[in-house]
């Protein structure tokens, strides 16, 4: 199978801090990997170069959307990443807090709208059909993740586990062929956890998915990823499937420290 | 389909009966003739600060040099009518057109940045474009202004009449195009800038364009308010565009709610009206007429109507509860 998202040799710099060096990383279409690794050890920075966010400073990403065109990313701005078919979620949370929960989703409906401004301030019948259809999916995916009924609340009144769920539909609504979770268990309880595991397998499906995802639950890591990537001081020191990973002492090391191992 | 035509009808309706009512009482004088001025003058107030109100309020880009927009719109109308002769109609229209390519020059550069420099840059602007109609004295008449720019009409008697009725008419047009255009994709892209402007870039939504959409498009109206008020005054002269009739505009649109365009003109007319009623307190006005903003900034600070609307149609369906606070202050 061929690979949806190449990047190759990617490093950046932040003045003399080299945040990620040498970063060798491709994911093929429909695999689920994880992205683990200590805090600081630049996860988050990776998920940042790849949706446009930074831009690499040596290295090549490289996508192939769902037309098949490989496209190169460096440089491109996150809405241009966007519209290729990558989305993404955030580790802090970054909903429109002051919109209600079905306006958060059709927000990311809008590079699929099929209307320009004049139809909007003449309300021409364009306009009306593309808002029904626009709410009609929204509404469709907030169903999926149990979130419909809330869909008049204000984001910021959502419980911090519903918030998490809204952010993944919002990425969803842009229609991706690849979706970036930054830890989506992140403040879940176990019981949370496992349900959101469910779900990212059926969306996964659904969707026709490929996922990349950071998370430092270990239960959902190695309960869902078919691979696991383990990230320590900006450079990868293990790769693999969860059970390999597990076992590996340099992630042993890096989690635990060197007496972890003597000891054992 | 049938509520949205009811819904149209009621508010269509309402806006002529009222435009017309309105227009009739100052014919027949029922309402004196200083009040219709005032009225007039706060719908063109209500039309600058919606368009300050479209940038700040809903883009959530500071801008402090409205005035210097109103300023282009109202010469570049005025030098139309009287140097070139052209209809009213069509200078008001070129006049917009005018400050929005100001608004676009000055947005292109500017915009890219996110942050305050757009505050800066715009309150920068707003003295120079008053600095230069003060020195192209053959154009603008310079410091002495420019006098006898024909109004709405030549006939005396019906001149307030129909200074009132052009001006609430463009006023209700420029209501019904933001409104439309704010509650669309188009809106809702310009609304998520303000919420979050990284989320809104990842979320496929080209921010500087947008920004740059929606700085144009408030300079065109800014525009469009100043070309009325040149023909409704029938004199101009800059320093009636400094730096203190931008913080007007501010004053409106944070005391009626960032955010909201019924706020907007709720506190565009009564502005306007205090700023008139309180002359009869001589100098103590302007100690009274800040008081008064204080007063209300410190028990509503959200504005007025918050980022709410107030509707006369009851809109069915999910609806976005919007709650001010949280928002940057001025």
């Amino acid at each position: 199978m061929e690979a949806v998202l190449d990047a190759d040799n990617i490093s950046i710099v932040f003045g003399g801090l080299r945040a990620v060096s040498d970063f060798n990383f491709s994911i093929r279409e429909g695999e689920l990997v994880g992205l683990i690794g200590p805090n600081g050890a630049g996860k988050t920075t990776v998920f940042n170069m790849l949706s446009g966010v930074y831009s690499p400073t040596s290295g090549e990403i490289n996508f192939m959307g769902r037309d098949g065109r490989e496209t190169r990313l460096n440089g491109l701005a996150p809405y241009q990443i966007t519209k290729l078919g990558i989305a993404r979620t955030f580790q802090n949370i970054r909903l429109y807090k002051q919109l209600s929960v079905l306006d958060n989703v059709r927000i990311a409906h809008h590079q699929n709208v099929k209307y320009n401004s004049l139809d909007a301030i003449l309300r021409t019948k364009r306009f009306y059909t593309e808002e029904t259809k626009i709410e009609a999916e929204a509404r469709e995916l907030l169903a999926i993740f149990g979130i419909d009924d809330k869909r008049a609340e204000l984001a910021s009144n959502l419980p911090y586990g519903q918030q998490r769920k809204l952010e993944i539909v919002r990425a969803l609504a842009t229609n991706p062929s690849l979706l970036l979770l930054d830890e989506p268990a992140a403040g879940m309880n176990p019981q949370e956890t496992n349900a959101l595991m469910d779900l990212i397998a059926f969306i996964r499906k659904k969707f026709n998915l490929t996922i990349l995802l950071i998370e430092h639950d270990m239960s959902l890591v190695m309960g869902i990823c078919e691979r696991i990537v383990v990230l320590d001081y900006g450079k990868i020191i293990s790769e693999g499937v969860p059970d390999v990973v597990r076992k590996d002492p340099l992630v042993i090391k890096a989690y635990l420290g060197q007496e972890a191992i003597e000891s054992a | 389909m049938t509520t949205k035509l009811r819904n149209f009808i009621i508010l269509a309706g309402l806006s002529v009966i009222a435009l017309v009512a309105v227009s009739l009482l100052i014919y027949v004088g029922v309402i004196d003739e200083y009040t219709a001025q005032i009225l007039t003058l706060a719908g063109v107030n209500v039309i600058v600060a919606l368009s300050l109100n479209l940038i700040t309020g809903f883009t959530g880009q500071l801008a402090l040099g409205h005035a210097g927009f109103m300023a282009i719109g109202a010469y570049a109308a005025a030098i139309c009518v009287m140097h070139f002769h052209l209809p009213l109609f069509a200078s008001l229209i070129l006049g917009a057109f005018v400050t929005a390519i100001f608004g676009f020059f000055i947005g292109f550069p500017t915009l890219k940045l996110s942050g305050d420099y757009l505050a800066i840059v715009t309150l920068g602007f707003g003295e120079i474009i008053r600095v230069i109609m003060v020195n192209l004295k053959d154009l603008t008449g310079g410091a002495a202004g420019l006098k006898g720019i024909p109004s709405f009409t030549k006939d005396l008697t019906l001149q307030p009449t129909l200074s009132f009725t052009w001006v609430i008419a463009a006023m209700i047009l420029v209501i019904v195009v933001m409104h439309n255009l704010l509650h669309s994709s188009v809106g809702r892209a310009i609304i998520s800038i303000r919420e979050d402007e990284i989320a809104a870039n990842s979320m496929g939504i080209n921010v500087f364009y947008y920004k740059m959409l929606s700085f144009t498009l408030s300079a065109f109206i800014a525009g469009l308010g100043g070309g009325l008020y040149a023909t409704f005054f029938g004199y101009l002269n800059p320093t009636m565009f400094n730096f203190l009739k931008s913080c007007d505009f501010v004053i409106i649109v944070v005391l009626g709610g960032m955010g909201s365009i019924t706020g907007t003109v709720i506190s565009g007319f009564v502005l306007t009206y205090l700023q008139e009623f309180l002359r009869i307190m001589q100098d103590y006005r302007l100690v009274i007429y800040p008081f008064i903003l204080l007063l209300i900034m410190l028990f509503r600070p959200q504005g007025l109507m918050g980022s709410h609307e107030f509707r006369l149609t009851s809109v069915f369906g999910p609806r976005a509860k919007r709650t001010a606070g949280g928002k940057e202050g001025v």
